[in-house]
């Protein structure tokens, strides 16, 4: 099967300066992710699941490994050594980040921070304005909301909001950063839903849940991370 | 790759006679010679800003934030270096070798500068209309209906009502005299916007109208933006790529989430671990 993502070796420390101490976050992360594929990562708080997400979106820089991306722009890329352009450019287009936090412009309502999402991607105004609206109805995001400065929304409210923001674009790989850590349980099932249908979709993802039962159905192979080890622990046929 | 729109090579700005010793690279107190006293405002410096990007320049007071701003400006003069603008000659003659009409040339047409202090970038006694009307007529518009036009449509994307256009600047609070500089910078389209603490001293209210503006800007007019800021909320918000300057020297930089959650150096960590 042709993959999106092979990750090497990949390693990652924090030298923190002021305190002359090197803090080792995760190490010898190898792992291979199809396209349309779905890997889910468990491991307990601080096992560095994060760091894994953060340095394929090169939020962090990795210490050692390699995170190659077969990417429809530049071909097959190294994310950790690619050139800062790029990485700009495949976040606009083709890798989308939701975590469950909302950073959002101040003064800016949820339809337009969905149609700036499109904008980024490079669609025309009247056609962000078409697909954000598309997307905020996929997500199930209330009408009446649109036209609303989410600071006020909900936990699931801000989640879904986000998933429109990334899904806008139509990424063809999506990182989920504990996106439901803070739902309850009717919109976390209403996510699962929605997952699956993008899944379905084609979109390849690679997300961190706390929750194995939600995981069920969702993820064609679970990895667990903990102090020093990434071991394959379940595969979904 | 993709041609940056400014690329600016080893910019150095210097006051003082310089020595043996400074001029070897001898070690600095901070950006200053321990021998003979000069001051390396910006040492070295070397820059690439793309199209349609918005680059944060971070870094403490006396870093070098504005110089760098001011000498692309031309505001200042810098001791060495080169600048190429791909809006300029295509890019293949160094903008500072240039002639003052030259200069002036790119000041009008290409570039448009945006001061933290309203007071440089405006004439407080003309009307609002009259600063807009100023850069209008320095870039050869000569139609009073025209430039009538022009300075509605720029004070409407600032957000200005028409009916106060007649006014000065100093009739007005600090967020508009921003906004009223913003869209003097604007006037000719230029390709490239230079921002200098633009939302420093303002009210969150005020600042919000700010950001929300550079950001139409960037979205409408598909402006490459240098944004020197103080505020790393504002950098995170805005910029594609940040560089962090200390001593007059480029020290970092990267992607701004990748400065800002992942910082390399010591003086970077100590900047963003000192975020309230």
């Amino acid at each position: 099967m042709e993959q999106i993502l092979e990750i090497q070796g990949l390693a990652k420390q924090f030298f923190l300066h002021e305190q002359g101490r090197e803090i080792k976050s995760c190490r010898d992360i190898s792992f291979t992710l199809a396209k349309g594929g779905f890997i889910g990562i468990v491991g307990t708080s601080g096992a560095g699941k994060s760091t894994v997400l953060r340095c394929i979106y090169r939020t962090y820089l990795a210490t050692q490994g390699s995170v190659v991306y077969d990417s429809l722009s530049y071909g097959k890329l190294d994310l950790v050594t690619a050139d800062e352009r790029q990485i700009i450019h495949l976040r606009k287009v083709e890798i989308g980040y939701v975590s469950q936090f909302l950073t959002i412009m101040p003064r800016t309502t949820a339809k337009q921070h969905v149609i700036d999402g499109a904008l980024d991607a490079g669609f025309s105004y009247e056609e962000s304005v078409v697909k954000a609206e598309e997307m905020l109805r996929y997500f199930r995001l209330s009408e009446t909301l649109w036209d609303i400065y989410p600071n006020t929304f909900s936990g699931g409210e801000k989640l879904r909001l986000n998933l429109a923001h990334a899904m806008v674009k139509a990424p063809r790989l999506l990182l989920l950063d504990e996106p439901t850590a803070s739902l309850d349980n009717n919109t976390k099932l209403l996510v699962k839903e929605l997952l699956m249908k993008l899944k379905k979709e084609g979109t390849s993802m690679v997300g961190i849940f706390h929750d194995l039962e939600f995981m069920e159905g969702l993820c064609d192979q679970v990895y667990n991370i903990s102090q020093g080890s990434f071991q394959k622990s379940r595969e979904v046929s | 790759m993709e041609n940056p729109v400014l690329k600016i090579d080893h910019l150095t700005v210097r006051y003082g006679k310089t020595c043996e010793y400074c001029r070897n690279g001898g070690e600095l107190d901070k950006n200053t010679c321990p021998h003979c006293k000069t001051v390396w405002a910006c040492n070295d410096v070397d820059v690439s800003l793309y199209e349609g990007e918005i680059l944060g320049i971070v870094g403490e007071s006396g870093s070098g934030k504005s110089t760098l701003m001011k000498s692309l400006y031309f505001d200042f003069d810098i001791t060495a270096g080169e600048g190429y603008l791909k809006n300029f000659e295509d890019g293949k003659s160094d903008i500072f070798a240039q002639s003052l009409q030259q200069k002036k040339y790119i000041k009008n047409h290409i570039m448009g500068m945006v001061y933290q202090n309203p007071m440089l970038g405006l004439r407080m006694d003309y009307s609002s209309a009259g600063n807009i009307a100023e850069k209008l007529i320095a870039a050869g518009h000569r139609s009073y209906d025209g430039m009538n036009e022009r300075v509605a449509e720029l004070l409407d994307a600032v957000e200005i009502l028409q009916s106060r256009k007649k006014e000065p600047p100093k009739n007005f609070s600090g967020g508009m005299q921003q906004r009223v500089q913003i869209s003097k910078a604007l006037a000719n389209n230029p390709a490239i916007l230079l921002l200098d603490e633009v939302t420093t001293g303002l009210d969150l209210s005020v600042q919000a109208k700010v950001l929300e503006l550079i950001r139409k800007i960037r979205q409408e007019f598909h402006i490459s933006i240098m944004l020197v800021s103080h505020d790393l909320a504002v950098i995170r918000m805005l910029a594609d790529r940040t560089i962090v300057m200390l001593d007059g020297k480029i020290i970092e930089q990267g992607l701004t989430d990748q400065i800002l959650d992942d910082p390399q150096m010591p003086y970077t960590q100590q900047l963003v671990h000192s975020l309230l």
